[in-house]
């Protein structure tokens, strides 16, 4: 649906983005993730029209879009802000676009209760803009572009004014109303558990430049850089010689772990022989009692932190530079484990994975 | 002129031709303002030149001669009637803005910590009169100071007074108050602005450290709010220093000003230059008596904390 | 003594702030009150109340044309000048340009300008571009002042003005006129209008200006300039003054509140007044 191709952005010296390549398929929901000034808003600005590549080209539905201006072109935008028209209510905000495609009166009534009420807002139409809830603003916003039925959706960090709570349950609704009404939606969010919820396929992105772009499980999983994996959650990093290297697999030998073969990661290089593994602390499982595994770690409990479904354990295995970080639930008592104590981890080597640096 | 025209028809051009859109808000930033900016550039800033320009030449009856003079300077510094014209005219605009100040910063203060929801309100009615003719302003004044006027017959009605007084009207004095009220909103704002700006958990810093109240005014509220009282000793100092209206109504022969000269030169004598180097000398002087009030009160700020 | 003078202060600062807007208000009610008196010179005790002065007013012709000339400069003013506020006002909320601080200021200069050192300025050069005295050139200068009032009001309206609205409605297809006329302008409408009365307020009260650069037809301030002479005349010139503030008076309340509409809609305070 969307090709984004070798599409770079200067701001005089500073690259916003640098040659990104990205291809978005129909009816797919999908997210561009990373810190602010990534690139992301930029990438989503220029699908829309609001901003032109330096160089670079960016096809929507096969059109070349290089010289379309953003009101020609088959986008259309939930922003930031919302930009909810505050001269007019929330029928008039949401029958804007609608006006210009001089459909009938019926028509266009029609279309607007629809569109209100696939974002529960039926009943609200006479509200004004000021009286709305952050919430409704929200629906307000996704109502007045998903009325005009673009090919594509873009979001701009959508959710990122509501509080807890309604971002969570919003996540869920953009995500049955995606499914709905079948078009493709490209979301902008910093926040990785939103990319992860929502999303069918997650590009992240670091300095202007696209690191990964693959299923949630497998950027969670299988980031490709340490960068990725930090930037999706906690993870343990460990440094360990590749004694063996053949096609697609690498074996490293861990003082921990043992050896481990596991995929040889994309733009994989070595300066030392050795390799980064990863593993995420909720990977890691505490062994209790006399309860053994295939595969398992002994180590000393060195530090304990509470947050009330589950506990962080950090965990000294000998050989092994820092500490393992170790998420367990509570419903065994992990709570309740002596700093000082002796303590065995089960793993599945294949949640152990190589890295780029 | 036209060359900036021609600048900004060709950046315009160029937004066409090249898409980065860097140079492209540029052009149009530039093109946008360029109406506006040329209208003051060619009624301000040329004749502001063309002020200048004059100071240096010598006009002889209707015809102006265009060499080079600093005679029009020479007499404008050291006439002593136009010395002490300069002279009072700037210690009456200093007057003025220290008044301005003194008068409005606690109005400011008030509005500003206890004026609760209805501050805007309050602006509002502080600032209406200063949107009345200020013609009208100063004539009020004249009839409340005149000989026949409702102070002098206000006193005489309460025994006060046996015979009107000469002294209320017709003197630097009278110039002074008349000024002072014309202008005394003006000097609010830019106080009002400076302690809005002022974050609250200041105060309360300094009372959590042990300030009083008034230790915590003296060492916090004033100390921020001081670019406030000097923007606004400069706004009011730097246009009353060429008023001429209140010298005229309420100055007497003792009272006029500096703008009663320049006014003169281009009106009866006739001496365009001379009242151009009046003009210029009076600009320069205020300017400089500006930086000194501005440092001093800089000065003073450090010794004081 | 932290205590008393905190209480002090609460005590006497709402007292003080009465009396500073008496101090403000007292002088200017003057004007209203000795025109509804019936006597020659304004003097206390108040001699009885009458319309007399305002009848005076009605018959003459010559304040009537003066009234029509300021009536006409006004107007020409407060168009032009808003004109002219608009593009520098959107040029400076909206773009990013080198220069911008430089340009602005000298549009802001005639704010902080004595305006005597403005008048004949305008008036040399004027001269010197062989125009010759009239109400033209007291409308060029008119506008050259009101110009800073014209462009704080229009700023304090289009700050703040979420640039994604205008990107919001190009988005739903509208063109950049329709987006103009459809979002830009209804959102803008109260600062346009505030500063179309703001300026045409100051251009009717103006005086300094338009007493070097008007020619044979004097404007309303400059007619009570040449009454002023004659003490005899004074009652009706209070009564022209009460007449020209309570416009003043009506068109500044009525840009203040459009202003403020403005700012709510674009959720910013601040400017002109406040």
């Amino acid at each position: 649906m969307i090709e984004i191709r070798g599409v770079t952005r200067r701001f005089g010296n500073f690259a916003a983005l640098d040659n990104a390549l990205l291809s978005v398929r129909e009816g797919e929901f999908f997210s561009l993730l990373g810190p602010s000034g990534c690139g992301k808003t930029t990438l989503l600005r220029m699908i829309a029209g609001f901003d032109t590549p330096t160089s670079g080209t960016i096809l929507i539905d096969g059109q070349e879009m290089g010289g379309t201006p953003a009101n020609q072109r088959p986008t259309n935008m939930v922003f930031q802000s919302y930009a909810i028209f505050p001269h007019l209510n929330v029928e008039q905000n949401v029958g804007y676009g609608l006006k210009r495609l001089k459909l009938g009166k019926v028509e266009e009534r029609r279309r607007v209760e629809e569109a209100l009420s696939q974002v529960a807002l039926s009943g609200l139409g006479k509200r004004g803009a000021s009286e709305l809830s952050g919430g409704q603003r929200q629906r307000v916003a996704l109502a007045r572009a998903l009325v005009m039925r673009p090919k594509v959706l873009l979001l701009d960090e959508p959710l990122s004014a509501l509080d807890k709570k309604l971002r969570e349950q919003m996540q869920v609704e953009l995500r049955h109303l995606q499914q709905t009404v079948g078009i493709t939606f490209v979301l902008v969010t910093h926040d990785q558990y939103e990319a992860l919820a929502m999303s069918d396929r997650i590009a992240v992105m670091f300095g202007g430049r696209i690191a990964q772009v693959d299923t949630p499980k497998h950027v969670y999983q299988r980031p490709v850089n340490r960068q990725v994996a930090d930037f999706l959650g906690g993870m343990n990093f460990v440094r360990a010689p590749v004694v063996e290297e053949s096609g697609g697999q690498i074996v490293v030998d861990t003082p921990g772990f043992g050896r481990v073969s596991t995929d040889r990661p994309i733009a994989f290089q070595t300066s030392d022989g050795s390799a980064t593994l990863g593993i995420r602390p909720e990977r890691l499982r505490v062994l209790w009692d006399d309860e053994t595994a295939s595969h398992e770690v002994a180590g000393t409990v060195v530090d304990r932190h509470y947050f009330g479904e589950i506990t962080h354990l950090l965990v000294d295995i000998p050989g092994f530079e820092s500490p393992l970080s170790v998420t367990e639930t509570n419903n065994f008592g992990a709570d309740d484990i002596p700093v000082g104590a002796p303590i065995r981890l089960a793993y599945d080597p294949d949640a152990l994975v190589a890295m780029a640096d | 002129m036209t060359a900036a025209a021609e600048d900004a028809r060709s950046l315009s051009a160029s937004v066409r031709a090249r898409p980065p859109l860097l140079q492209s808000e540029q052009a149009q930033g530039l093109a946008l303002i360029s109406p506006t900016f040329l209208y003051a550039l060619v009624l301000l800033l040329l004749p502001i030149a063309v002020v200048i320009a004059h100071s240096f030449w010598t006009q002889d009856y209707l015809t102006i001669d265009r060499s080079f003079t600093l005679a029009n300077y020479r007499e404008a510094l050291t006439d002593p009637m136009y010395r002490d014209l300069l002279a009072r005219s700037v210690s009456v605009s200093l007057a003025v803005s220290v008044a301005a100040v003194v008068l409005g910063y606690p109005a400011a203060y008030f509005i500003s910590f206890h004026g609760g929801r209805h501050k805007n309100l309050w602006l509002f009615i502080i600032m209406v009169p200063f949107w009345t003719s200020y013609l009208l302003r100063v004539m009020a004044w004249k009839v409340i100071l005149g000989y026949q006027g409702v102070l002098n017959t206000g006193l005489m009605g309460l025994g006060i007074l046996d015979e009107p007084s000469t002294a209320l009207l017709y003197n630097t004095s009278a110039v002074v108050i008349a000024l002072t009220h014309a202008w005394a909103a003006f000097a609010i704002l830019p106080i009002y602005v400076s302690l809005e700006k002022i974050d609250r958990s200041l105060l309360e810093a300094a009372r959590d450290l042990g300030d009083g109240p008034l230790q915590s005014f003296l060492r916090v509220t004033l100390p921020l709010s001081l670019p406030g009282v000097i923007a606004a000793l400069l706004i009011v100092m730097i246009p009353t220093v060429g008023d001429y209206i209140t010298p005229r109504l309420v100055g007497g022969t003792e009272g006029i000003m500096i703008a009663n000269a320049i006014q003169s030169q281009f009106g009866r004598s006739a001496n365009w230059p001379l009242g151009a180097a009046l003009s210029v000398t009076t600009m320069i002087v205020v300017s400089l008596t500006a930086c000194i009030v501005v440092l001093a009160i800089k000065a003073l700020a450090r010794v004081v904390r | 003594m932290s205590r008393p003078v905190r209480r002090m202060a609460i005590r006497w600062l709402p007292a003080y702030a009465a009396l500073y807007i008496l101090f403000l208000y007292g002088p200017v009610l003057l004007l209203p009150l000795f025109s509804f008196n019936d006597s020659a010179t304004p003097t206390l005790p108040l001699a009885g109340f009458t319309w007399r002065w305002y009848e005076q007013l009605a018959g003459n012709q010559e304040m009537i044309d003066a009234a029509w000339n300021s009536l006409g400069v006004g107007l020409a003013v407060a168009v032009m000048s808003t004109l002219l506020g608009i593009c520098g006002a959107r040029a400076v909320t909206r773009y990013r340009f080198t220069g911008k601080r430089a340009m602005s200021g000298l549009i802001m200069a005639p704010l902080v300008l004595p305006e005597i050192i403005v008048a004949i300025s305008l008036l040399l050069v004027l001269l010197a571009f062989g125009m010759s005295l009239s109400l033209v050139t007291v409308t060029l200068g008119h506008v050259l002042i009101c110009l800073p009032y014209s462009m704080v009001v229009l700023i304090s309206g289009f700050e703040g003005f979420d640039r994604s609205l205008e990107e919001a409605s190009a988005d739903l297809g509208e063109t950049a006129f329709g987006t103009l006329r459809r979002v830009t302008l209804p959102m803008v409408a109260p600062a346009i209008i505030a500063s179309l009365l703001v300026s045409f307020t100051i251009s009717f009260d103006e005086f300094i200006v338009a007493f070097f650069l008007s020619g044979a037809d004097p404007t309303l301030p400059i007619y009570i300039w040449g009454q002023l002479r004659f003490a005899s005349r004074l009652p009706s010139v209070l009564a022209l003054g009460t007449i020209m503030l309570v416009v003043s008076f009506v068109l500044v309340t009525i840009a203040e509140m459009l202003r403020r509409r403005a700012a709510s809609r674009t959720n910013t305070d601040g400017g002109l007044f406040a």
